[in-house]
């Protein structure tokens, strides 16, 4: 084999350690510490552990590891930053347009499956700005949630498109003025070890 | 309230609280105590100490119930956990109410047997219904004794001083006059004063943040990613864990029973092994990937008897035909012979499946045993429960064994966190190392403990003028079960099932109880349950069953009546509170008067609304749907919901808004789409595909509505709109078609079916 591993996720080049055929998932919870992406079904159903790959969200729970080698891997935490290099903003915000909006919507219930959610919400509005209501339910029909929390995510996501919009009209940045987002990269966290 | 309840030190504030001053390391410590007053000593806790001996702490401790840090801020303490139901915010809301602080001063740890009080498990809606009074009194107490410290060092009488977010003033105003914080009167040292329960509470008409709806303080982190769910813990030393049973349980009261089992087949995965006890095996592997592989190549096969009827009709005949245990409910009146000389009589025999809870993230535990002791870290909805049947699995006392909570994906009832916290104990015990364990998706969706199927037979009878005159239910079901299969699969611990209880039998709140009847009959047929599925209550446990049987029925008597549905409703209802979440829904809807199924048409798209109503054992639902059905391919789409809740003083209204809409949806899934299948051996609904819940395309437009009674008692409002809302489903399918389904989930083949035969 050619030596680990080495992905870019949230802009950070990591080297790994995992088997290449390990799904992405697990790579990212258990050796990158990131909070993100969750296991939900294991089977690509549920949406639970979606990331975004080269801007396309894709399930990370069936994605090999070494099938994204070489690629950008974009996680929730990573979201403010990409966002940033989108608009072209010199500081990435505390928090994407949509996550902003979620919590303005009070849209959350258990929370568990909101990761797929704004992941896939934010990628759509990189893509239609403007979606209507039909585009959103289309576009967000691979995501489950079991609390019953899709009418408040549509409002959020409505919600998320005419900050955008509004703050894109505002928007003077020049081109190039992009920030770099190491702060907002990987999860450095420690782990969540619970002292016995 | 209970303002003029006598205060226990008040009368002798001169001699009580007795102070002490003591100067250590430059902070003053300060204590005091009520032995003299009532003549007994208190082990109060050390706040320093807290959680190094087992629970529960003393309820009859203030120190138990919450501490004040020197930074002017409060913890509270918790027996009631946070399920994404926002009761955690609720009930510091109540407490900061008491307290006369912000919200921002107030925050609670997460449950733990050896820090938090027990206050039983957070079942049946009831985290501010039970779970305030201890809460709003302890706060109410902290803050007498914290006045009577303000009231010495401030040298002003108690009913001089002023509370605002923790500044204690003499006068009302923040001018010249002295003032301290709670923090400098006591900062992080405990009371130690007994919790009496005898202190004034605030009146109603002075509350400043109940009745509010300040937001929700996990949501910022759950968007972010910086949220710990039970998902994200690790312990130091650990391996990965994962269970392997059949795809899909079989007959509860056989259980399984390995038949081979070859551990080579795993061989070549890096440090991976099997693990067994008796005909529970699992895998244990240093990364998890290793794991999840080990538990799908594992070679091992399964002896399951073939005795299970299988889902649909079959089911339904053999829980009818069975020997049961019967209990009348409620007898009323003559019910007999008031059937037998009623002008109008309407009937039915309903059907109704297992459902799943179905949790979006499957249910993990983390545990650490030794032989001596044991930390599990579950997603448990009460800690001292499990603490005690872990104790049992593994052969410790209770006292060494210490649960911990993490919240993890919604549960909606028992869903498989005591099964899943007894699988990774029983690993670590055999592994003699921590272990995290994570149920795949198949494990939680085929070995869940489901709501229990019904079956029931309904007849109501209205005379000539519209009033119901009698009312008979007799309702089938088995009850909850009792033994986990952990439990079962490791100790060869016999399957058994809950005693009877309210949740579990025929409810008169949803079978008729809203509605003014002279004869009433209602009887509860305990179907065996070792010979089906696991069972335990699932969100308004059986109460979408009763009510689609019963509120269909009641919409058929006034179709026969030629009236109205919601005026027939009317005519029946005296109670106010009843009358108020109808109203509320009607008025949502903007309700139009007319006969059910008046406007039937043979377009190819029918349309209809209809209303319900229902709870589960507190609290009042009303609810109104609006359908469309498709008579060519039987798909039903439910376009908009409306739910009335009633749940006496909504502490924080928003939070409700977000329940109701949430049940409106979750019924919505369950009336359309769920059902657990399975065969004479096992269950074959195991994931998504196979077990499909309502999806963003197929959504209602939901409106929720709070119905405020600021003079009436806190009740729950985490499930108690669902009844009325599947009943509400039910009636705008009959209104749009004329065709009364008798069983759910409204799939296309059962509706096509239905519509063909009518």
């Amino acid at each position: 084999m050619a030596g680990p591993l080495k992905i870019r996720v949230n802009e950070r080049l990591v080297e790994i350690s995992s088997a290449p055929d390990t799904p992405l998932l697990y790579v990212l919870s258990d050796e990158l510490h990131l909070q993100g992406p969750r296991f939900g079904c294991g089977l690509a159903q549920c949406g639970s552990c979606s990331v975004l790959l080269n801007g396309e969200e894709i399930r990370s729970c069936v994605t090999p590891v070494s099938a994204v080698e070489g690629k950008s891997v974009t996680t929730l935490e990573g979201l403010p930053a990409w966002y940033a290099r989108q608009k072209r903003l010199a500081h990435p915000p505390s928090l994407h347009p949509v996550q902003e909006a979620i919590i303005d919507e009070q849209a959350v219930q258990c929370g568990y499956c909101f990761n797929g959610m704004i992941v896939t919400a934010a990628a759509l509005l990189a893509k239609t700005p403007q979606p209507n209501e039909a585009q959103i339910r289309t576009a967000m029909n691979g995501h489950l949630c079991r609390c019953g929390s899709y009418p408040r995510v549509i409002k959020a996501i409505h919600r998320a498109a005419e900050k955008m919009h509004a703050a894109g009209v505002l928007r003077i940045e020049p081109e190039g003025a992009i920030a770099e987002t190491a702060a907002n990269a990987v999860g450095a966290s420690a782990e969540n070890e619970v002292a016995g | 309230m209970s303002d003029a309840r006598p205060v226990p030190w008040a009368a002798e504030a001169t001699s009580f609280p007795r102070r002490e001053f003591l100067k250590a390391g430059g902070a003053l410590i300060v204590g005091f105590s009520m032995r003299g007053l009532l003549g007994e000593a208190f082990a109060g806790q050390d706040a320093a100490a807290r959680g190094a001996t087992a629970g529960p702490p003393d309820p009859k401790q203030i120190d138990t119930w919450l501490a004040i840090h020197s930074d002017n801020t409060a913890t509270v303490y918790l027996g009631y956990v946070e399920l994404g139901q926002g009761s955690t915010t609720s009930l510091l809301q109540i407490s900061a109410e008491e307290l006369d602080l912000d919200m921002s001063h107030v925050s609670t740890v997460r449950l733990d047997t050896n820090i938090t009080p027990n206050q039983g498990g957070t079942y049946s809606s009831s985290s501010i219904a039970r779970g305030s009074p201890a809460i709003r009194t302890a706060a109410a107490e902290a803050r007498q004794a914290l006045l009577q410290l303000a009231s010495k060092r401030l040298g002003a009488p108690v009913e001089k001083l002023t509370v605002s977010k923790g500044v204690v003033r003499v006068g009302g105003t923040a001018g010249e006059t002295a003032s301290v914080t709670y923090g400098e009167l006591v900062g992080d040292q405990p009371f130690q004063i007994a919790f009496t329960g005898t202190a004034p509470l605030k009146p109603v008409t002075e509350y400043k943040l109940v009745g509010q709806s300040p937001v929700r303080n996990d949501i910022p982190d759950k968007v972010s990613g910086k949220y710990v769910y039970l998902q994200h813990v690790r312990l130091p030393g650990m391996v990965h864990g994962r269970v392997v049973r059949p795809r899909g349980q079989g007959v509860y009261g056989a259980g399984a029973k390995v038949a081979s089992l070859d551990e080579s087949s795993i061989a070549a995965i890096p440090g991976a092994r099997v693990v067994r006890k008796g005909d529970f095996v699992g895998v244990l592997a240093p990364r998890e990937w290793d794991a999840v592989r080990a538990a799908e190549q594992l070679k091992i096969t399964w002896d399951m008897p073939a005795t299970l009827p299988g889902s649909g009709d079959a089911l339904y005949e053999a829980m009818r035909a069975e020997k049961t245990t019967d209990r009348v409910v409620l007898e009323r009146g003559d019910a007999a012979a008031a059937f037998a000389s009623a002008p109008h009589v309407a009937s039915g025999t309903y059907h109704a499946p297992y459902q799943a809870h179905a949790g979006f993230g499957p249910n993990g535990a983390l545990a650490d045993v030794r032989s001596d002791s044991a930390l599990v870290i579950c997603s448990t909805q009460d800690v001292y429960a499990t603490r005690n049947t872990l104790a049992g699995v593994l052969g410790l006392p209770v006292q060494k064994v210490r649960v911990q909570y993490f919240e993890g994906s919604g549960t909606y009832g028992h869903s498989c966190y005591d099964d899943v916290a007894q699988a990774a104990a029983i690993l670590s015990q055999l592994a003699g190392q921590p272990v995290r364990l994570q149920f795949m998706r198949w494990d939680e969706h085929g070995w869940d403990n489901y709501g229990p199927a019904h079956v029931g037979e309904i007849r109501a009878a209205a005379d000539a003028s519209g009033k119901i005159i009698a009312y008979q239910y007799d309702g089938w079901h088995h009850n909850w079960s009792a033994v986990e299969s952990s439990a079962q699969l490791a100790l060869g611990t016999p399957a058994a099932e809950w005693r009877l209880g309210a949740a579990q039998q025929v409810n008169p709140s949803d079978c008729g109880g809203m509605y003014d009847i002279q004869s009433v009959r209602l009887v509860n047929h305990q179907v065996p349950g070792l010979k089906y599925l696991k069972g335990a209550w699932l969100r308004s446990p059986l109460d979408l069953s009763f009510s689609f049987a019963s509120e269909q029925t009641i919409d058929e008597l006034a179709r026969l009546c030629g009236m109205d549905a919601y005026e027939f409703r009317k005519r029946n209802i005296t109670n106010e509170r009843w009358m108020g979440v109808l109203d509320a829904a009607a008025k949502a809807a903007q309700w139009e008067p007319r006969t059910p199924a008046a406007k039937l048409s043979d377009a190819k798209i029918a349309r209809g609304r209809g209303m319900g109503l229902g709870t589960h054992l507190t609290s009042f639902g009303g609810a109104v749907a609006e359908v469309k059905v498709n008579q060519e391919t039987g798909k039903v789409t439910i376009t908009h919901m409306y739910g009335a809740i009633d749940a006496g003083l909504a502490v924080n209204p928003a939070f409700i808004e977000n329940q109701i809409s949430g049940q409106l949806v979750q019924t919505a899934s369950r009336m359309l789409l769920e059902e657990v299948t399975f065969n004479k051996t096992n269950v074959t609904s195991l994931d998504w595909n196979s077990y499909p819940i309502l999806r963003f395309e197929e959504c209602p437009e939901v409106t929720p509505i709070v119905v405020q009674r600021l003079d009436q008692k806190s009740t729950g409002a985490g499930e108690e709109v669902m009844a009325a809302a599947a009943a509400a489903i039910a009636n705008a399918f009959f209104d749009a078609t004329g065709v009364h389904m008798r069983e759910f989930p409204l799939t296309p083949d059962r509706v096509l079916a239905a519509l063909r035969q009518s």
